[in-house]
């Protein structure tokens, strides 16, 4: 006999995933979650994203790692609560990391929230963290063909950063190809090209956060009135 | 690479919807998976087997239904399944199109097998 079932095979996370929306757009809190390669600079990222932020905004860090807090404490450097989440082996963040970390760090609403997910460009794209959108990043140290060969990411990521432009004169990647390959698996992806070490391009980041976050707050007062 | 904490949600629900249906066996689940799910087929098939092996889910097989990428064209509403990354509508040549599916990772259904009815 057979018995249709027809749910999500990660329906607990999305379920958990669906709550944590609800508290972000009832506290008024944009999250975003940074997917990469390990060594790609999402650390480095932000961090100068933290620097170039207001003190007197509300912002929180969760980040993921297999093993040690280096990446929290190079991060709360900047005055801003900091949490490591350590997975222990897990290679990705789950909805009930997030949950359990941010309930443990009573942040509240309005404000930020920057989740930098596990190195990995495979696993974290299966799991939903309840963001506003996911961020890839693309180092000009990788290949080109990264969007092809991790389809995945790049289909739902909103926004693709391509990171460490101060090393292009060294190497013979071609910024070009690599949108042309990330727009074949998603015509609409954003692009953004900077440098965190120079700060190259980094100012077109923080209009496109800023616009996320106007973007963000409109839509979650429309659905909330 | 994470296809053991894939396999392993699999299972929990299938734990769960057999609780539904007491003494019936369940012999197979059915999942959908999407080109785009950044799940592998293989590997899900290796972790389900190494999670399963010698324990009451031994004998539950896994079939896979692999899904690929399809469109659906914003002009002419023609649906279409992606090949070779061509996102062009094979009908009118348009190349805005919104996807449909190869997003899968689903639990399509269980089969189960009833106690015989004693005579």
């Amino acid at each position: 006999m057979r018995e249709v079932v027809e749910k999500k095979v990660l329906s607990e996370n999305d379920r958990l995933a669906a709550e944590l929306r609800q508290r972000y757009r009832d506290q008024n809190i944009l999250c975003v979650n940074f997917i990469s390669s390990p060594g790609s600079g999402k650390t480095a990222l932000l961090e100068k994203t933290l620097a170039a932020l207001a003190p007197t905004q509300a912002v929180a860090v969760l980040t993921g790692d297999i093993q040690t807090d280096n990446d929290a404490r190079r991060l709360s450097r900047y005055g801003f609560p900091v949490r490591q989440i350590v997975t222990g082996g897990t290679c990705h963040l789950d909805a009930r990391m997030i949950d359990r970390h941010l309930g443990e760090m009573n942040f509240r609403g309005p404000g930020l929230l920057l989740v930098e997910n596990v190195g990995n460009l495979v696993c974290p794209s299966s799991y939903d963290l309840g963001e506003a959108a996911k961020i890839v990043l693309l180092s000009v140290t990788e290949g080109e063909d990264k969007p092809l060969k991790y389809p995945g990411i790049f289909h739902r990521a909103t926004l693709m950063i391509l990171t460490k432009t101060d090393l292009l004169p060294h190497v013979d990647f071609q910024p070009g190809f690599a949108l042309e390959n990330a727009r074949k698996i998603h015509p609409e992806i954003d692009y953004i090209a900077l440098s965190s070490r120079t700060g190259e391009g980094f100012d077109k980041w923080l209009t496109w956060l800023d616009a996320l976050q106007r973007k963000f707050q409109q839509t979650a007062a429309a659905i909330n009135s | 690479m994470h296809e053991i904490g894939i396999a392993s949600s699999i299972l929990e629900s299938v734990a769960a919807e057999a609780q539904r249906h007491p003494g019936a066996q369940v012999i197979a689940v059915g999942v959908r998976i999407g080109e785009l799910s950044a799940v592998d087929k293989d590997a899900l098939d290796f972790a389900f087997e190494c999670i399963t092996r010698e324990t009451e889910w031994e004998h539950l097989k896994l079939e896979v239904e692999w899904c690929p990428r399809r469109q659906k064209c914003l002009a002419c509403e023609e649906e279409f399944i992606v090949k070779d990354l061509n996102l062009v509508c094979p009908r009118c040549g348009a190349d805005n199109s919104t996807c449909i599916g190869g997003t899968e990772l689903d639990i399509a259904y269980l089969e189960l097998e009833e106690p015989c009815a004693k005579s």
